[in-house]
């Protein structure tokens, strides 16, 4: 494995709000074209991570860098490799479908000629050409996190970080949206995600358990339900949770 | 420069596809400058007075009718009882008492001297005031007339000697204080836009939580800005240029000065308020904490900014306090250049300051938004 082209390192990642130690040395790498499953419990310190790699965020010491880029001095690199997608829903609800691809694709630097042609395909492939001219707020939840996905890689990204995509989906949109994750994957891109669901982290090529503001485990799925005497990553997630003590 | 473009196109599909602002940017202009300017007026008309007449002599009537005949007055009442005049001004159905005596007739002929009493409903000391200056001037017109018929006439006086005094109103002739209230409301409308709706823009972006998909994006934080304020300034420039033209249509406000001055002092005025806008956005985290922040700078700045009484004559505090109250500098300047026709060189150091406030607040509040979100 080792081997694989990395696309993020991260070293001795530290991140402290006065007293309280959110990220405690993380150390980990991710590779190329894999689905990195990002896993914690709430309030383990997963949120403040990804915002660390997005370069929304410094951290307090350590180094990491993101296909190629230092987060503390070249986050404007940064953003222009990355995709994000967020818990909370972020289109515009007061946009159009074309309307929410146009803007996101134009502020990545695309021309308005390669940004037709790309609604064109997306629109294609979700089935939404219907829907083109209708306003956000009117399509059903599932559709909406569908057409974020696509617009958050909407400018070929190198890696895409979700962070928990599939809160509140409906199984079927769920497995549809991990079918969007897998043919991204395909296509090279690198794929971060957190999820709090055990079935989505079977998922994922490789998985890192966050406790405490530290990584607990980090191993494919299979390895570590065998190292932890597992059936399930739930039972291996509920193991390694379970000793954690919420030191707010 | 492209992303700024694409950031303009979403702002302004976004303002178009909001319904309430069409009605802000149309409605609201007319309706304050038809109602607010018609009804915060100064001018007292139609004082009403109660008269209690004990007299009834041809003398008390002529004097009776000399108020009913001024526009400033209304008779409402007339009585033989003060205690009943009294009760009119308690329950509000007059704001003045005339009483005439018994006997005034009378002792003005014998002993040359009369007595009448007004009293005054002084709640609003102002409205007592001018009711006062109204009524003295109806007197002394009335005695006037009195010393010419008793005295004047039987000597063969062609006139009594006395000194007039000949007014001239400039720059409002005809004292029509429309048109001194129709910039005012011209520089609230403006300043709403600029501070207010700009403001609560850019809050709603962190409400919505769309601001942390802008933040992983590569748009720069000024880029951001320059897309949500400019949408806004276009808006108050037009607002204003409609506003005007109502003013004119409906109002016949002069435009004596120019209309390229009158915009670049727009222009100028608001970057200040944007940049007061921005810097209420950056500390606001809902919608309602960015309107209650603007509405308590506005009110104070409006109240204070001279739109009913003259700032030269508030106290000193309130004159210093006035050197940062960015709504004083348009407010005088827009009646300035409107009403006087002021030119460049009559508003350059008002303007200059202004200026330098709009540039300093902008830079202030861009450089804080990097920080705040960074």
């Amino acid at each position: 494995m080792s081997e694989r082209e990395t696309i993020i390192t991260v070293n001795h990642l530290v991140k402290k709000f006065s007293s309280f130690i959110a990220n405690n040395d993380l150390n980990f790498e991710v590779y190329k074209g894999e689905i990195f499953g990002f896993l914690g419990a709430n309030g383990a310190g997963k949120t403040t991570a990804i915002k660390i790699l997005c370069g929304l965020s410094k951290p307090t010491s350590g180094e990491a860098t993101i296909a190629g880029f230092d987060v503390y001095t070249q986050k404007d690199d940064i953003k222009n490799s990355i995709g994000y997608m967020s818990q909370k829903f972020s289109l515009y609800e007061d946009l159009t479908v074309t309307e929410n691809i146009r803007f996101f694709a134009g502020i990545y630097g695309m021309t308005r000629k390669d940004i037709k042609i790309k609604t064109q395909q997306l629109l294609a492939k979700l089935e939404l050409e219907d829907s083109a001219k209708k306003l956000i707020k009117d399509l059903p939840l599932g559709w909406r996190q569908k057409l974020a996905f696509s617009i958050a890689i909407v400018h070929s990204p190198k890696i895409v970080f979700l962070d928990e995509p599939t809160g509140g989906v409906d199984p079927i949109t769920r497995r549809q949206f991990w079918n969007q994750i897998y043919e991204a994957a395909a296509e090279g891109v690198t794929v971060f995600v957190t999820t709090h669901y055990m079935d989505e982290a079977e998922y994922c090529d490789r998985v890192s358990i966050m406790v405490d503001g530290r990584i607990a485990a980090l191993d494919t799925p299979q390895k570590l339900k065998e190292t932890f005497e597992a059936d399930s990553m739930n039972e291996v997630f509920i193991k390694l949770a379970r000793n954690a003590t919420y030191n707010e | 420069m492209r992303t700024i473009l694409f950031i303009l196109q979403k702002e302004f599909l976004q303002i178009r596809r909001n319904r309430a602002m069409l009605p802000i940017i149309f409605v609201m202009p007319i309706i304050q400058l038809l109602i607010m300017v018609n009804a915060a007026t100064l001018e007292m008309k139609n004082i009403s007075i109660c008269v209690v007449d004990n007299d009834l002599s041809t003398t008390s009537r002529q004097l009776t009718n000399k108020f009913s005949s001024s526009p400033f007055f209304k008779v409402t009442g007339n009585t033989f009882d003060m205690n009943e005049a009294r009760t009119q001004i308690e329950e509000n159905k007059a704001q003045m008492v005339m009483n005439i005596p018994a006997g005034f007739e009378k002792r003005l002929v014998r002993e040359n001297k009369a007595e009448v009493q007004m009293l005054f409903n002084a709640i609003n000391g102002t409205v007592a005031g001018i009711g006062n200056a109204y009524a003295n001037q109806i007197m002394m017109g009335y005695n006037r007339e009195v010393i010419a018929k008793w005295i004047g006439i039987s000597k063969n006086m062609p006139k009594t000697k006395s000194i007039e005094t000949i007014p001239s109103f400039w720059y409002n002739p005809d004292m029509n204080y429309k048109i001194y209230m129709v910039p005012a409301i011209l520089v609230i409308l403006v300043t709403i836009m600029g501070m207010l709706l700009a403001s609560m823009n850019i809050v709603r972006e962190k409400e919505m939580g769309t601001i942390e998909q802008i933040n992983v994006t590569p748009i720069k934080k000024i880029h951001f800005v320059i897309g949500k304020l400019v949408p806004f300034y276009i808006i108050a420039l037009f607002m204003l240029s409609f506003g005007l033209t109502i003013g004119k249509l409906v109002f016949n406000v002069p435009f004596v000065g120019n209309l390229g001055l009158l915009f670049a002092v727009a222009c100028v005025y608001l970057l200040v308020v944007q940049g007061i806008g921005l810097f209420i956005s950056n500390s606001a985290n809902t919608q309602q904490q960015a309107l209650f922040v603007s509405y308590f700078f506005m009110i104070v700045f409006i109240m204070m900014s001279g739109i009913f009484t003259p700032t030269e004559s508030m106290p000193q505090w309130a004159q210093i306090i006035n050197y940062f109250n960015p709504i004083a500098y348009f407010m005088k300047l827009i009646r300035m250049i409107l009403l006087k026709g002021s030119e460049f060189h009559d508003i350059y150091k008002d303007f200059m300051i202004l200026l330098g406030y709009g540039v300093a607040m902008i830079t202030l509040a861009v450089v804080r938004y990097r920080k705040v979100s960074n």
